[in-house]
């Protein structure tokens, strides 16, 4: 008895394809990667490639021509006073961002994970959310209004009689200034703003992986609210933390708008990397300037590994 | 139980957390309305309706608004072909380098965005590539493929294989499996992927300022502004222009995917 054939009659070409491609799924999982993998191999890896040459380029101090000679001249320049103040005011930014994220994220996170149901979960998920995703710009042109000398701030303070609190931080030598929208105060606020979604999902993905068991373990051996949150909560939760941090340090670390728009005209990284390539003309600098968040950000990863925070991503 | 109610300490911090991140987003749209033209002044002295008309007529706000449409758009279907096959292909077999390539195709977006923006100009630099339209939609699709990935993945994670192989034991093709079993099951999760892609194109300022050259989107043409203000009601009325643009798509998204396990827009 000969065995009838259990496929199907070849309808024409699509089937001929489909066939093919099922008996050599290397070929299809080819086919299916090589747009993609052209794409950001060629235009993105290749971008970065074309970074990295451009740092070791030079520029003629006479003529301002880009020598493309190999050399390391250039991430020299790095290490001299005014662009080492960069890389440290950005870097302590930075920090301090991350940290004041962490603060404020947390009970926003907490009660989130924890306490929020149903509805109110939805209302805390989209809270975060839509300020996450809407303009960029429109939020630090919004802080503009708010931290300008005759704007909601002064009058807030004037109002309740506060005025003179408001001053004392202005006249704080290195952080206060002309107007909060002046200083490297206004700065700091805005940044934390800006990124504080970045911190509490993170946070709360990792706060919401802590069994609600183990907190009542505590409290039945003793602990109290303080002693449970260091001894439990927070090693359980910091794999979140360090996960968001990593976003709000990375982003402080390159913004170049925020620092341009509110503040004191002292530079940070981003604002350099730009003035560099554009007014400056001196490209290979600022590619030199732009691998320094990179360097900082692959050491901040392989630090954030070890403690386990890609477990919480 | 004591463990269930949230202290009044914490309901509060959080609760003041949430109006610190809407309250300033509001007073964009009171500012749209105030008949103080020089200054930020509070409160406005004044209401008037008259900055919208002003903005209606304004000839340079129109040429920047449809290019940075042209660029969304064209970015987002750049993003919504290279999303779908990369992730077609992550969640199918795991293969050698797969860890790499979500590594890679995360990286445009997790690296600072001052980072892509000079290394395209350095990649622009090096090869002689004039600036144009398609300099800008380069950048921002690279960074748009993690946005439709993301959510194109979680949906075929859900997409159980039955379903595709019941396709063909019933003798369809696998074109006709995809035209009629798996696009229906993907379609919403695209659309998600793609409102958000446009909403982060239409946005982008940073990558942009790099890629441009001489061309203006609408977030380049606010920063001038920004940095240079004429008339600050104006820019006001294209702020919120620019706020519904951003907000409407990710309030779609998230009404698209708000059943699944991964909801849209977490990983931006």
């Amino acid at each position: 008895m000969r065995d009838a054939p259990a496929i199907l009659p070849d309808r024409g070409l699509a089937d001929r394809i489909s066939a093919a491609l099922w008996r050599h799924p290397k070929i299809f999982l080819g086919l299916l990667l090589a747009l993609p993998l052209l794409w950001l191999g060629v235009v993105y890896l290749g971008s970065l490639a074309a970074l990295l040459l451009q740092s070791f380029y030079s520029i003629d101090e006479f003529s301002g021509v880009v020598k493309e000679e190999f050399t390391l001249k250039t991430y020299a320049e790095l290490f001299r006073a005014q662009n080492l103040d960069i890389i440290l005011r950005t870097l302590l930014m930075s920090a301090l961002v991350t940290l004041a994220c962490a603060v404020i994220a947390f009970p926003i996170a907490y009660f989130a994970a924890r306490y929020a149901r149903g509805r109110w979960k939805a209302l805390f998920y989209l809270g975060v959310m839509l300020p996450l995703w809407s303009s960029y710009l429109v939020k630090v042109y919004a802080w503009k209004l708010i931290l300008a000398k005759e704007g909601i701030v002064t009058w807030a303070a004037d109002g309740v009689g506060l005025g003179f609190i408001l001053n004392a931080v202005l006249a704080l030598p290195g952080v206060g200034g002309n107007s909060l929208s002046t200083s490297p105060m206004g700065t700091f606020i805005v940044f934390v703003y800006i990124w504080l979604p970045y911190m509490i999902l993170p946070m709360q993905a990792s706060l919401e992986r802590v069994p609600g068991s183990m907190l009542e373990a505590a409290a039945d051996l003793g602990a109290s609210g303080g002693q449970t949150f260091r001894t439990v909560i927070l090693p359980l939760a910091l794999p979140g933390v360090i996960a968001g941090s990593i976003f709000t340090f990375s982003l402080t670390l390159g913004d170049y708008i925020i620092p341009q728009i509110i503040g004191t005209s002292a530079r940070f990284i981003g604002l350099a990397v730009y003035q560099l390539q554009g007014t400056a003309g001196n490209i290979p600098l600022a590619a030199a300037f732009a691998v320094v968040p990179i360097v900082i950000m692959l050491i901040y990863l392989t630090i954030a590994k070890r403690m386990g925070a890609f477990d919480a991503l | 139980m004591h463990s269930d109610r949230a202290s009044l300490g914490l309901k509060i911090a959080a609760i003041t957390g949430l109006l610190f991140l809407h309250l300033p987003i509001l007073l964009i749209f009171l500012y749209a309305f105030t008949t103080e033209e020089k200054s930020y002044q509070f409160p406005p002295p004044g209401l008037t309706l008259k900055w919208f008309g002003v903005a209606w007529g304004r000839a340079d706000i129109w040429p920047p608004l449809l290019l940075s449409i042209e660029v969304a758009a064209i970015a987002t279907v750049v993003a919504i072909i290279l999303g779908t096959l990369v992730s077609a292909a992550m969640s199918r077999t795991k293969f050698f380098g797969r860890e790499q390539i979500s590594l890679l195709i995360l990286l445009p977006i997790a690296l600072p965005g001052v980072i892509t923006g000079m290394a395209l100009r350095s990649a622009f630099s090096v090869m002689d590539i004039p600036y144009s339209v398609w300099t800008i939609i380069l950048g921002h699709a690279t960074f748009c493929i993690v946005i439709v990935y993301n959510n194109a993945v979680a949906r075929f994670r859900r997409i159980s294989g039955g379903i595709l192989e019941a396709s063909s034991d019933l003798g369809a093709n696998g074109f006709q499996t995809f035209r009629h079993v798996l696009l229906p099951n993907l379609g919403s999760a695209l659309l998600a992927g793609g409102m958000l892609a446009f909403a982060l194109s239409f946005d982008e300022v940073i990558v942009t300022t790099f890629t441009a050259g001489q061309q203006s989107t609408l977030p380049i043409w606010m920063l001038q502004e920004l940095v240079r203000p004429r008339q600050r009601p104006v820019t006001n009325v294209v702020a919120i222009v620019v706020f519904a643009v951003t907000i409407l798509p990710i309030l779609g998204a998230y009404y698209l995917t708000r059943d699944g396990d991964q909801t849209a827009g977490g990983g931006k």
